[in-house]
């Protein structure tokens, strides 16, 4: 706990602390623990001097900065159409099975979050995923398990 | 000079100033416009669409409300496609809520109901989108909110933001799980709110209202054992005749005396009673603080400021824990009277105070929280058992059967149901602060407060804060150190008015003595318990009762009161006395900000 | 291949010297900028094609000191990449872009702002942008940009919600007006433009308004880049001249077997294979924000339909009925009646419903829901039935 503390002080410290810097002190909170705790907010409230209610209605309408635990990799697989028309359920399903969770859950270890998500941008490339930040394009089974191993042994 | 613009609504050509929205506009002629997230008192939200018109040369339609006319524009506001688009909108926003209207408490007073069965929308126009299993949250001692009869206007989010500038509810997720939610979705009474039922009252529907206890108290008025006592409150005399087919700014305190007696209250009392003797404690306690300030020269705090409104003791507490100190340790009229119901009352009754059960008839949401914590039972037993808003009263008598409109009029029992004008003004902002003015100056000065009809005009009115300044001269001896002081005193109501008033505070820089401070906008005439329609000119219209109710009481000053008088002499003995430091003085807590 | 005509602008050359394009641009005055914007006809590539240099000039009109520049990253229309492959070639062309702008209607702080699922793009452009700030300084131009992040809400791509977000707050879409151009990001005048529409602005002032109206139609001036995904070989970024058909489209990117083309993305139209022939793409026809995607005839075009459609629930805003209660009424009832649950007549009340969706709901996302709806079910009903 003290170190969310000292982590959105730090935040805050260096976006400064008008209301606009309520994303980027999210975003960084994020960054570092995946989500953002009811605890992680209540700071951010105290050092932005907002209510907690408008950190939490704000953080509930973007869909990456989440009010939840999730693991140490967040796995985004695009659904939109174009994915959705190249496979991706398939390609959903071999996650799901390398991993041993199903769609929305995260693993025992803490270590990986399965989600959905909206175009990527990559539609070209589709089926497409972001492990954290980084984008997977032109995914197959094949691929997507090699992906996950190498993120299983880190 | 602003400037005009000429556009035609209807057909009907009118000149308007510049920035005027269509809405305002079409009422100006009389053309009414459904509206919907739109009220009087809020920033423009433009998120329901009921007020959509026709503009000619436009493809899309246009929300009233929120678009300023521009000059030229002609206007249509119900051609077949408005009302089409008007139809659709009603008919979703019915597709998304829990249509029980035959039990719900809003039935006949909600703004959906009204535009559905204007609009006669088909129920079976759409398939039902309400979300399963919805909870209604009962958590609070005042504000029970039930999201499936939420039609997301975010009025109640507005109202908590910029009236209130509490923010204990928001807006959370978006798309289709959008909804109006508390910090992490938490229980009402977890949450900073102050229970202060703005939010309530500027609910159009039903999804927000007070947590109703009118069921207990039939019971127990049906229960032979039980001595049921009600008092009063004066914003309620004023406000409750627009439930029962009054006018507004009607006062009808004597039908509403002879419904509760009909009804079966053992006994009718006036909370004026308690308003009295909450000035003559307050403003003691007001002398003592600048005697030892300025004669002594201790530390005390200063400005001292008023505690009867619950809502905003809840908000201080929360807002501003480490300056309680500067709040008057009186409880309000509510809580005074019921510590005294269950000891002077019933000493002088002869009834044993287990069986009384004590109600307190009030404009307010937050007073039922102030009955039930926990430090409120000095009689030994809670003192008051329950709050019953001004609209429970309302449906109370309804449900009753009286003919209200043709009720004679009958006068509150006794003991504690005499009081004077200075009591009645405790609704309407600035009475509080006029009613301790006409006892305090006439204590240190001997005389009546310079002010003619004693109406101290610079502490009326609906302006958020209002200031005044009175110079004590020629004063009585025993207060010589006054002599020549400017008494310098400030009127908060709305809490937005509250912070400011508290961070000149926090700021060391406030340059008041005493202030007082409602929760509610207009103080407790527009309080979170009153009649659903209020606005600016609904509170005018009640403020402008309630002085005309103080000029027609034969007692305009709170000492002058003969009950008063004799409570102090055979009860009391003294203000700030140890018995009233017993039953009429409280203590408050630090709670959370965040 | 005379049926597209590609254009080597966008992703051209900028100049050999870093932000020379700019440098010589700061010669000319605020108003010459400004009329060979307004001259060029350039419409803005975000999706609406409201004509930029009028945009610019309104913004410079206005007598409140501080204004903005602020560059809608936010992509986040389906089908739509463009913009990435833009900001990873070349960010210099719309950082120039930006800071023309900036001078041209007189602000000194610039915001572009970049969805959140391109976040890996940002160790890059930091980098740029330092390079950027150091030749602005070289040449004594006041206007700095800061990037700023969202976080998974395709909304925050409509200008006013994505002003809120900056400011910290829901991206619930404000009413209009009052117009950016005199109330935007922070309440001051600010002008919005697209990434690419940031990239013509440096190459008008390259080449010049004349040259830059030989490419395209009168009403499409100028090169449009694309992106083209679906049932296609040739999927990617392609730099196309506006003004083609459908069917010349198709000719060069379809499989052999397309049956319809989705232009615009999931809020724009749909044109079935009848159509191919007589429809333009450009503002005189299916406008475009460059999102074209080609479905062949192994497609259900039901699952399309549904696909967009959750994505517009969850992805409004939430804020108005029509578009919120709307959407999930557009879903549930394409899937009552493919089930069989409701009458096939049904969609014809569905259809009422998207209308009445276009003309009331407060912004261009519920407006434009109708687009893809009634071009699907209106020309694929048996496939929504059966
Ligand atoms: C729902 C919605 C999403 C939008 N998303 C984007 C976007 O991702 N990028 C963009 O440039 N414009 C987007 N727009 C259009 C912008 O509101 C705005 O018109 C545009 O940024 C103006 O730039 P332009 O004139 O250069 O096109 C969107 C509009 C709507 C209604
Ligand atoms: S909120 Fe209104 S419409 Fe809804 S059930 Fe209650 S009375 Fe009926
Ligand atoms: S009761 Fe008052 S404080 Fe509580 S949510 Fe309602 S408006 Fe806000
Ligand atoms: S709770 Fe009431 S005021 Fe608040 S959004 Fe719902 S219907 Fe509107
Ligand atoms: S149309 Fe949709 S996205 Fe736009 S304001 Fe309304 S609910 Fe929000
Ligand atoms: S549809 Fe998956 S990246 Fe666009
Ligand atoms: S009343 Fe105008 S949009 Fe709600």
């Amino acid at each position: 706990m003290p170190e969310i503390k000292e982590l959105v002080k730090g935040l805050a410290d260096k976006y400064g602390r008008a209301r606009e810097s309520l994303m980027p002190i999210l975003q960084g909170v994020v960054l570092e623990n995946n989500f953002v705790s009811d605890i992680a907010m209540t700071e951010i409230a105290r050092e932005l001097d907002i209510a907690t209610a408008e950190v939490y209605g704000t953080a509930t309408f973007y869909s990456f900065l989440d009010t939840e635990p999730r693991g140490k990799f967040v796995i985004r697989v695009c659904k939109t159409i174009t994915c959705d028309m190249h496979g991706k359920k398939r390609v959903i399903e071999k996650i799901e099975d390398l991993l041993k969770i199903k769609m929305g859950e995260t693993t025992q270890d803490k270590k990986f979050t399965l989600l959905t998500t909206n175009c990527l941008g990559w539609c070209h490339q589709g089926p497409v995923m972001l492990v954290n930040s980084t984008p997977y394009p032109s995914l197959d089974e094949n691929k997507v398990t090699e992906i996950i191993m190498e993120y299983m042994s880190k | 000079m602003a400037e005009k613009i000429k556009i035609n609504i209807d057909g009907i050509a009118l000149e308007i100033e510049k920035g005027t929205t269509i809405l305002d506009a079409a009422k100006s002629v009389n053309v009414k416009i459904p509206s919907l997230c739109y009220h009087e008192d809020l920033c423009v939200a433009g998120n329901c669409r009921v007020c959509v018109v026709e503009v000619e040369g436009r493809k899309n339609l246009v929300a009233s409300c929120a678009a300023p006319a521009e000059d030229g524009m002609v206007v249509k506001t119900t051609t077949p496609k408005v009302r089409s688009a008007r139809t659709d909108i009603i008919s979703l926003l019915v597709s998304e809520h829990n249509t029980q209207c035959t039990t719900c408490y809003r039935s006949t007073n909600c703004e959906l109901q009204s535009l559905a069965s204007e609009y006669n929308v088909d129920s079976e126009r759409y398939l039902s989108v309400l979300k399963p299993n919805i909870k209604v949250d009962k958590s609070s001692y005042s504000i029970e909110k039930d999201d499936s009869k939420c039609v997301r206007c975010q009025r109640c989010v507005r109202t908590c933001a910029e009236l209130q500038h509490v923010n204990a509810i928001t807006v959370a997720h978006k798309g289709k799980d959008m909804k109006i939610s508390t910090f992490m979705d938490l229980p009402m009474n977890d949450v900073v709110c102050v229970n202060c039922g703005q939010c309530v009252t500027h609910c159009p529907t039903g999804a927000l209202t007070e947590r109703r206890y009118y069921h207990e108290i039939w019971d127990a008025i049906g229960d032979p054992d039980k001595h049921v006592v009600i008092n009063t409150a004066p914003s309620v005399r004023v406000a409750l005749g627009e439930m029962l087919g009054f006018p507004v700014g009607t006062r009808v305190t004597g039908k509403m005396v002879t419904a509760l007696k009909k009804i079966g209250f053992n006994s009718v009392l006036d909370t004026d009673f308690t308003a009295d003797l909450t000035i003559i404690e307050e403003g003691h306690e007001f002398l003592d603080r600048v005697t030892r300030a300025l004669k002594n020269g201790e530390k005390v705090a200063l400005p001292m400021i008023t505690s009867c409104s619950p809502g905003w003791v809840k908000f201080i507490e929360h807002m501003y824990p480490e300056h309680l100190d500067h709040l008057s340790t009186c409880k309000s009229p509510q809580q005074m009277f019921g510590a005294l119901t269950k000891t002077f009352y019933a000493e002088k009754m002869g009834i044993d105070p287990s069986k009384i059960v004590s109600v307190a008839a009030m404009p307010c949401a937050a007073k039922k929280f102030e009955a039930n914590r926990p430090e409120m039972k000095s009689s030994g037993y809670q003192d008051v058992d329950a709050g019953l808003t001004t609209r429970e009263i309302g449906h109370m008598i309804k449900q009753s059967g009286l003919d209200f409109v043709n009720l004679p009029d009958s006068k509150f029992d006794s003991y504690m149901g005499e009081s004077s004008g200075a009591a009645v003004i405790f609704g309407a902002t600035g009475g509080v602060m006029e009613a301790a003015l006409r006892t305090v100056y006439e204590v240190v000065t001997g005389r009546e407060v310079p002010f003619k009809n004693l109406a101290i005009t610079p502490v009326r009115g609906l302006e958020g804060i209002k200031e005044a300044t009175i110079k004590l001269e020629k004063v009585l001896p025993a207060y010589s150190f006054l002599e020549g002081v400017e008494v310098k005193v400030a009127i908060a109501h709305g809490l937005k008015n509250a912070r400011t008033i508290m961070d000149q505070i926090k700021d060391g820089k406030s340059p008041y003595h005493f202030i007082e401070i409602m929760a509610c906008p207009g103080g407790c005439i527009g309080g979170g318990g009153q009649p659903i329609p209020t606005n600016d000119e609904i509170r005018k219209k009640r403020i402008a009762a309630i002085y005309a109710e103080d000029e027609g009481m034969p007692i305009r000053k709170s000492h002058e009161v003969p009950e008063i008088k004799k409570i102090y002499e055979s009860y009391l003995i003294k203000p700030l006395g140890h018995k009233s430091h017993e039953l009429l003085h409280t203590h408050y807590k630090k709670r959370n900000r965040y | 291949m005379e049926n597209v005509k590609r254009v080597d602008l966008i992703f051209g050359e900028y100049t050999q010297e870093k932000y020379k394009i700019l440098e010589e641009t700061m010669k000319k005055s605020n108003e010459q900028i400004i009329t060979e914007m307004i001259n060029s006809g350039l419409k803005g590539r975000g999706g609406a094609g409201f004509l930029t240099g009028m945009k610019w000039k309104f913004t410079a009109q206005e007598k409140e000191p501080t204004k903005y520049v602020v560059c809608n990253a936010d992509e986040g229309e389906p089908g739509t990449f463009k913009d990435r492959e833009i900001l990873t070639k070349v960010p210099r062309k719309v950082f120039s872009g930006m800071a023309i702008c900036g001078k041209a209607i007189g602000a000194k702080i610039g915001f572009m702002y970049l969805r959140g699922e391109y976040s890996y793009l940002v160790p890059d452009l930091m980098a740029e942008l330092d390079i950027y700030h150091e030749h602005a300084k070289r040449f004594n131009l006041d206007f700095t940009i800061e990037l700023r992040m969202g976080s998974g809400a395709y909304i925050c791509g409509e200008e006013s919600a994505l002003f809120e977000s900056i400011e910290g707050k829901r991206g619930e879409p404000r009413n209009k007006p009052p117009y950016p151009t005199v109330s935007g990001v922070f309440g001051k005048p600010t002008v919005i433009n697209n990434v690419e529409t940031f990239v013509n602005a440096v190459m008008i002032m390259k080449y010049g308004a004349e040259e830059f109206k030989k490419i395209g139609t009168t009403d499409s001036r100028g090169s449009k880049v694309f992106s083209i995904s679906g049932d296609t070989p040739k999927a990617g970024i392609y730099e196309l001249e506006l003004g083609m058909t459908v069917a010349q489209f198709v000719e060069e990117f379809g499989d052999g077997d397309t049956k319809a083309v989705q232009v615009g993305g999931a809020s724009g139209f749909c044109v079935p294979r009848k159509k191919f022939k007589d429809t333009i793409i450009g503002f005189e026809g299916v406008p475009t924000g460059g999102s074209m995607m080609i479905f062949n005839s192994s497609r259900s075009m039901y699952n399309v339909l549904h696909n967009y459609l959750d994505f517009f629930e969850e992805e409004s805003c939430g804020q108005c009925t029509p578009c919120r209660v709307g959407c999930q009424q557009l879903l549930k009832g394409i899937q009552a009646v493919k089930k069989g649950e409701k009458p096939s007549s049904y969609l014809n009340q569905l259809l009422k419903l998207s209308e009445n969706m276009k003309i009331t709901a407060k912004c261009g996302l519920g407006q434009s829901v109708a687009n893809s709806f009634s071009s699907i079910v209106d020309n694929f009903k048996e496939e929504m039935i059966y």
